[in-house]
């Protein structure tokens, strides 16, 4: 009916063999495969035999360094990339391809990017890992990338020159074709590339100059565009449900899970017969859950059969025993840990504090801020497609599933169910959205398919299975922002000047009980928890405190993490502190910032000239609001104009300022900016918050965990500041400056400091 | 769960006769019968708009509409959206600003678009808010779905 993957996926799809094989040969296949059924296809990938005489020959490249896991040509000169990442909407599977082709001198309109499965040439190059987070993908990959278009682009010329008997300096390359200095020399990418094959990986290379760009640093469309506008784009949720991914997951059964009201609960009983009365119902099970929990599995044709099968269950649930969180008790016991002394965390850049100096300051100010937990809710629910095979014991397993963590799930699901590594191949799927949802340490929608499919077999069920989540059950599923809350006690000078910032946060822990413990959090003090004050540009004479608090609520890392809640503090209370001493916002940061910090400086500069902030006179009722914050390796600035009518406020008009170094793809850039800024609206409007009552979660559905919609949302122009520097990432960075400089320009309107999320102005 | 009977309706120009419970809703049938993907599972409860379909023209909730409620009517999906001159605008338009970012809303964001361009040739500002109003998008590209809208209306003029 139509193509629901690119041919270079679908390929990868049909016939990638079960890792196991020696990863020379592997490339070879993927590589042969992804050149597709054009006749005379090749592939630019490293021989077996080739690659021993390449390796003797000095190349001591790792697999992350060479063009055969990377680089696909066919026949017809197309080229196929392989990304190292999700593409979840941020673009990646455009840009990276972007690195490849500039360096390649390949035609653009015929590259394509297509997401990579688990495998070690995929790991991030500085994580070490398989991972897309911390909006590191091309910051990352920056230098790798286009280091593997290099080396393809020389391996390209090497095989001409032969060819031609000149020298490989002779030759040119631009748009897809290899030229040498006589007439009628003169061929494309996929006429070289079997011969490509065969020269050696050069260790060096020589990358481009910025004056040398052809596609990066311009705004390119996503690939994927069309293929997206005419709903033509598959999702992990899409699979084996269209007539061409059925043919590759025969006799897939959908899966719905019921599970506890309350993490770690016990089922109870459950009328397994009534769920079976329902026409296209399999089977009924209890299965192992996340956190010790105990869930029922519905196993059905179809989603409609399963959902109706889970709710005919009526489970009852044991939970005896479990923590309660519950939001008030928790808001009530957080605001009193907030006025104790904490464990120390250290301060990057601040000067001295001195107890002293805040009992004796002539002027205090004495500010607690409270946030709730926040769920991701991406558009696309949590979903796992899953193929056991083996009789009796289980020998390979397959997974589909738009993760941003393929090494951590990989491995999880490989422990689950007793296979080796080599014996689990894990597919990345595109994804509707994850925002951090699709990076969990524990693995947790995976492990619970293989436990899904473990219980499956074990009760003679056969075949793939597809597990879904109903939005309710992402909304009440957990892992979220977790609630915080921070209280400062500032000391002033009569002339407004920071004396002494005694400052506590606290909340849970993402990191303490992951594999990222040991080196995310040091001495107690979970880094993601403090980053934004403990790193603090304006040189504040600062004690951090941090209490890490329990609760029966998973948590993880959502759209920039610490700076979700520790932006909104610090860009308020500077504001504040900047108001009482009379000095314009802009003009303080300035001078706070002094020479030190050139990059917020020149976003903060561009932000306040594009906006107009001084100059222009705004209408009554609508006041400009200011705030600048670093996150991930860049600064955003933002000028926003918003209004206060009664208990409602509107923002009218947003301007940022970028400081992301070299903005690779400007056009992903101002996306995700203007994407950002929606998502940082979604923590101060109304609805914008999960909250607990006696453990159990109160929100299920868009109508009760509520996220802007069309008309709430200003015009957002993005700025960026020029700069060849080495690209950082652009993410999350858009996202921490909007609520406070929205809070400020209500303070300016009203005289209130909103210090709690979502905003209240009743 | 009601047994399957044969519920007759136009799909996408073609008649199709599905055999499933009736009180399916038509978002099932659709993805899981008919095998369109293109038409999105969001969250079961006309909250976000991604399983929006036209049904005799109208942009229509595809989650909370069962199955018989489409009997004898004809039903139109992303997927036939190319073949319509409105839908075909709306496409270009949204490739011409790179609206989409994960694009999972987006099937349900051009239905919309497209039911309003073809009721309201020049929609305002309003008109789109209103419009629009039901499609969520959690990757925040509703500034240049709104401006794609206004390109697609200039094309259609």
């Amino acid at each position: 009916m139509h193509a629901l993957f690119d041919r270079a996926a679908r390929a990868a799809h049909e016939s990638q063999p079960p890792a196991g094989e020696p990863t020379r040969r592997r490339f070879i296949k993927i590589s042969g495969a992804m050149a597709g059924a054009a006749p005379f296809a090749f592939a630019l990938a490293i021989a077996p035999d080739g690659a021993e005489a390449q390796a003797a020959a000095g190349t001591e490249l790792k697999p992350s360094q060479m063009p055969g896991p990377f680089v696909a040509i066919a026949g017809d000169g197309s080229v196929t990339v392989q990304v190292n990442r999700l593409d979840f909407g941020q673009g990646v599977n455009t840009v990276l391809p972007m690195l490849v082709a500039e360096e390649m001198d390949a035609d653009w309109s015929k590259v394509s990017g297509a997401l990579a499965p688990a495998g070690m040439a995929y790991a991030d190059p500085v994580f070490g890992m398989q991972m897309t987070g911390g909006s590191s993908s091309v910051a990352n990959s920056w230098v790798q990338y286009r280091e593997i278009g290099a080396r393809a682009r020389a391996m390209l010329v090497g095989a001409a020159a032969k060819r031609w008997n000149v020298a490989p300096t002779g030759i040119t390359v631009a748009k897809g074709i290899v030229s040498g200095p006589a007439a009628g020399q003169r061929l494309h990418f996929g006429e070289l590339a079997a011969a490509a094959m065969a020269e050696p990986v050069p260790n060096q290379v020589t990358l481009k100059k910025p004056a040398d760009y052809t596609l990066l640093g311009k705004p390119q469309t996503r690939k994927n565009a069309r293929q997206i506008a005419r709903g033509r784009q598959g999702y992990g949720i899409d699979l084996g449900v269209d007539p061409a991914s059925k043919a590759l997951l025969p006799g897939l059964k959908t899966v719905l899970v019921a599970r506890p009201p309350v993490w770690g609960g016990k089922v109870a009983s459950f009328d397994a017969a009534a769920a079976m009365k329902v026409r296209g119902v399999q089977a009924a099970f209890e299965v192992d859950l996340d956190r010790g929990g105990r869930g029922v599995a519905v196993v059905a044709d179809g989603y409609w059969a399963a959902r109706q099968g889970r709710d005919a269950l009526a489970p009852k649930w044991n939970l005896e025993g479990l923590t309660r969180t519950d939001s008030a008790t928790q808001l009530a016991n957080y605001v009193q840990l907030a006025q104790q002394p904490g464990r120390n965390a250290p301060v990057k850049g601040g000067t001295p504090f001195d107890a002293a100096k805040l009992a004796g300051a002539p002027r205090k100010l004495s500010a607690e801020y409270r946030f709730p937990y926040l769920a991701h809710a991406p558009m696309e629910p949590l979903n796992c497609v899953i193929d056991v095979q083996g009789e009796g014991a289980a020998t390979l397993c397959r997974v589909w599933s738009g993760t941003q963590f393929q090494t951590v799930d990989h491995a999880a699901v490989a422990r689950t169910l007793g296979l080796a590594p080599e014996q689990v191949r894990l597919d990345t799927m595109m994804a509707g959205g994850g925002f951090g949802r699709r990076a969990v340490p524990s693995s947790d929608y995976l492990v619970e398919a293989a436990q899904v499919a473990r219980a499956w077999r074990a009760s003679g069920g056969k075949g793939p299975l597809k597990v879904m989540w109903s939005r309710e059950d992402d909304i009440k599923g957990g892992y979220y922002r977790p609630s915080h809350v921070h209280r400062a006690e500032i000391g002033l000078a009569a002339n407004g000047a920071i004396e002494a910032w005694q400052h506590r946060i606290v909340g849970q822990s993402i990191l303490m009980g992951t594999p990222f413990e040991a080196f995310m959090v040091k001495d107690g003090i979970d880094n993601v928890t403090v980053e934004g004050v403990a790193d603090s540009p304006y040189r504040l004479p600062l004690k951090l405190e941090v209490h890490h608090t329990q609760a029966n609520v998973p948590v993880l890392w959502w759209r920039s993490v610490g700076h979700t809640h520790t932006a909104y503090v610090m860009e308020t209370l500077v504001d504040e502190i900047a108001q009482a001493a009379g000095i314009d916002p802009v003009e303080w940061r300035r001078a706070q910032l002094g020479n030190r910090h050139p990059r917020h400086r020149a976003a903060l500069d561009l932000a306040v000239a594009e906006s107009g902030y001084g100059r222009k006179a705004l209408p009554a009722g609508t006041a400009f609001g200011v705030a600048v914050h670093e996150s991930f390796g860049s600064v955003v600035a933002m000028v926003v104009e918003a209004t206060v009518a009664g208990t409602e406020t509107r923002l009218v008009k947003v301007t940022a300022g970028v400081h992301c170094n070299f903005a690779v793809n400007p056009r992903a850039v101002e996306a995700q900016v203007q994407g950002a800024v929606v998502m940082g609206m979604s923590m101060c409007l109304p609805g914008g918050a999960i909250t607990l009552k006696d453990g159990v979660v109160e929100q299920s559905n868009f109508f009760d965990f509520q996220v802007p919609r069309m008309s709430g949302v200003p015009p957002v122009a993005v700025h960026v500041v020029s700069s060849s520097d080495s690209p950082t990432g652009m993410g999350e960075p858009g996202l921490p400056p909007l609520a406070p400089a929205w809070a400020n320009a209500i303070a300016k309107l009203t005289g209130r400091r909103l210090r709690e999320l979502p905003f209240k102005l009743a | 769960m009601s047994s399957p009977q044969p519920v007759r309706f136009n799909l996408n120009g073609q008649g199709v006769n599905l055999a499933v419970d009736p009180q399916m809703p038509l978002l099932w049938a659709v993805r899981e019968s008919a095998g369109l993907t293109g038409t999105k599972f969001g969250c079961g409860a006309a909250q976000c708009g991604a399983c929006t379909v036209h049904v005799d023209g109208q942009a229509v909730r595809s989650c909370v509409t069962p199955v018989s409620a489409v009997a004898g009517r004809r039903v139109q999906t992303i997927e036939a959206m190319e073949l319509d001159r409105t839908g075909r605008a709306v496409q270009d338009a949204w490739v011409a600003h790179d609206v989409a970012q994960c694009g999972y809303c987006q099937s349900g964001q051009i239905m919309s678009a497209t039911a309003l361009l073809k009721r309201n040739r020049k929609p305002s500002d309003a008109d789109i808010d209103a419009a629009m109003a039901g499609n969520i998008c959690r990757c925040g590209t509703y500034q240049r779905i709104r401006a794609a809208i206004h390109d697609a209306a200039k094309a259609l003029a």
